[in-house]
């Protein structure tokens, strides 16, 4: 996924958008916006973000899974099996993005790119609903796909990837 | 651009922001009492097998049993902390080697066995008579009774097996998220092991030892307590020559949030001054035999609630 810090307005259509699509529970959010303001006034540099699980290639909370709940699915999104999850919340301390939680009904909810609409060839609600287009998903292993053109013409970055994760949401600068 | 920073963001999600909370009391008493029975099963086969012809108090032939029940209060309180209880079955449905609480379950379930078979070859005489007078218990109690004390060294370098790797991956099972600086040190597993032999030996000095048991263990604990003292150190130092992460897991025990209660509840409280206790005691018998047993077990619990909190506390988004 690609996130064009450039067109977003933080106008958090994609949070409700999500919210809506997977009945995510009150008081809880599965993507998130962060503004981020750097600098001494008047030198200032201001990025919006819209956020989530960054589906990392190397995903320590799958690593710290002792049932196997958390996996890697087909095309990389890293999901949560319901049935399997104990609710031991390793999974939740292993991610540096912080971008899992308890669901009320007990187990691990997290993003899943939408991986019911992609199997219908719809984009995920956040990136449907996007009304600046900022938000482009994808398939990375692909040349054609948009977001890998976007990566080739765009400079950009990941969050934190000194912790090795391979994050596979990019931020274009 | 360097500068000032402010970050802004709409994320609230219950036990994650502002701070992350996931794990409450129920984890560290785990903690506390999984390195405590490591602690005894290791002292207790330990001293059988390094003096093997000596006689054993009444205390220390049933401490395996006492162990197995602390145990079960530590699993109960793991057990109070899944989100999902009903599906406390699927940790054994699975084994994941790079899930260190994967490897944990398991350990927990080859102690049971183990530490049952070393309860059960200690008994006396008089007290195996008591057991086997139970008509329901004597048919099972009779050939495992026999085994035991056929394969006695084997069950006891098993006791001491199954200590050991209860004791480290208490430590490993933090050590190993790396998402969380705090605890990204390999020191974890070995200073969790020393902490759970020191919290071990005091647990057994509340009880009446014989004149060389309560040497043995006393030795041991002074042991314990320098290497606990050493690995802490080595810790600090780890974080002082890590990343800004770890300069910042650093600063929490040393300037920030958690430094009064760590070098006063665990360090000199928990650990100094049980030390100097037991080694004056040794010769000046010290009134108030009770007392330093019962800080280390107080900074042995501290330990475990202070690193956990300050972990949880520790996070990369302190540095966007």
């Amino acid at each position: 996924m690609t996130v064009d810090t450039r067109l977003c307005v933080a106008c958090k259509a994609c949070v409700l958008a999500c919210k809506a699509e997977n009945a995510v529970p009150d008081g809880f959010c599965r993507d998130w916006l962060v503004e981020e303001t750097r600098g001494e006034f008047p030198d200032l540099h201001a990025q919006n973000r819209s956020e989530r699980c960054n589906h990392c290639s190397e995903p320590p909370c799958v690593d710290a899974c002792p049932t196997g709940a958390s996996h890697v699915a087909g095309g990389g999104a890293v999901l949560v099996t319901h049935d399997k999850c104990t609710g031991c919340k390793a999974c939740i301390a292993a991610c540096p993005y912080d971008a899992r939680y308890v669901h009320p009904q007990g187990w691990v909810d997290k993003c899943t790119f939408c991986l019911h609409r992609a199997r219908r060839g719809e984009k995920p609600a956040c990136v449907s609903v996007c009304p600046t287009f900022c938000l482009e998903f994808g398939d990375l292993a692909d040349p054609d796909s948009d977001v890998s053109r976007r990566l080739r013409e765009r400079r950009y970055k990941v969050l934190h990837p000194e912790t090795g994760c391979g994050p596979n949401v990019y931020f274009l600068e | 651009m360097t500068g000032n920073l402010e970050v802004v963001t709409t994320r609230h999600n219950a036990a994650i922001d502002p701070v992350l909370s996931a794990w409450g009391w129920e984890i560290p008493v785990y903690l506390f009492l999984g390195g405590l029975v490591a602690g005894l099963l290791i002292l207790g086969a330990l001293y059988e097998l390094l003096h093997p012809d000596r006689p054993r108090s009444r205390a220390l032939r049933a401490m395996p049993f006492a162990a197995l029940g602390l145990l079960s209060l530590g699993m109960l309180a793991l057990f109070l902390d899944l989100a999902h209880k009903l599906h406390v079955y699927r940790f054994y449905l699975a084994f994941r080697w790079t899930s260190p609480m994967s490897w944990g379950s398991w350990i927990l379930l080859l102690v049971y066995p183990v530490g049952f078979l070393h309860g059960l070859g200690s008994l006396d005489p008089a007290q195996r008579e008591t057991l086997l007078a139970r008509r329901a218990l004597a048919p099972f109690l009779r050939p495992l009774l026999r085994w035991a004390d056929g394969a006695r060294r084997a069950v006891l370098k098993a006791s001491v097996v199954a200590g050991v790797g209860l004791g480290l991956y208490t430590g490993l099972l933090l050590g190993t998220l790396a998402a969380r600086p705090q605890w990204n040190t390999a020191v974890l597993g070995p200073l969790f092991l020393a902490s759970g032999l020191s919290t071990g030996a005091a647990f057994l000095l509340f009880f009446r030892l014989d004149e060389r048991e309560h040497g043995f263990v006393v030795r041991w604990d002074v042991g314990a307590i320098v290497l606990e003292l050493l690995l802490l150190g080595a810790m600090l130092l780890g974080f002082a020559a890590g990343d800004r992460s770890a300069q910042h897991a650093l600063y929490h025990l040393l300037g920030g949030p958690w430094t009064s209660a760590f070098w006063s509840l665990v360090v000199f409280a928990g650990l100094l001054v049980p030390l100097a206790m037991e080694l004056l005691g040794r010769r000046r018998r010290l009134p108030l035999a009770a007392l330093a047993p019962a800080l280390i077990l107080a900074g042995g619990f501290a330990l475990r609630w202070i690193l956990l909190a300050a972990g949880q506390a520790s996070s990369f988004r302190e540095f966007p």
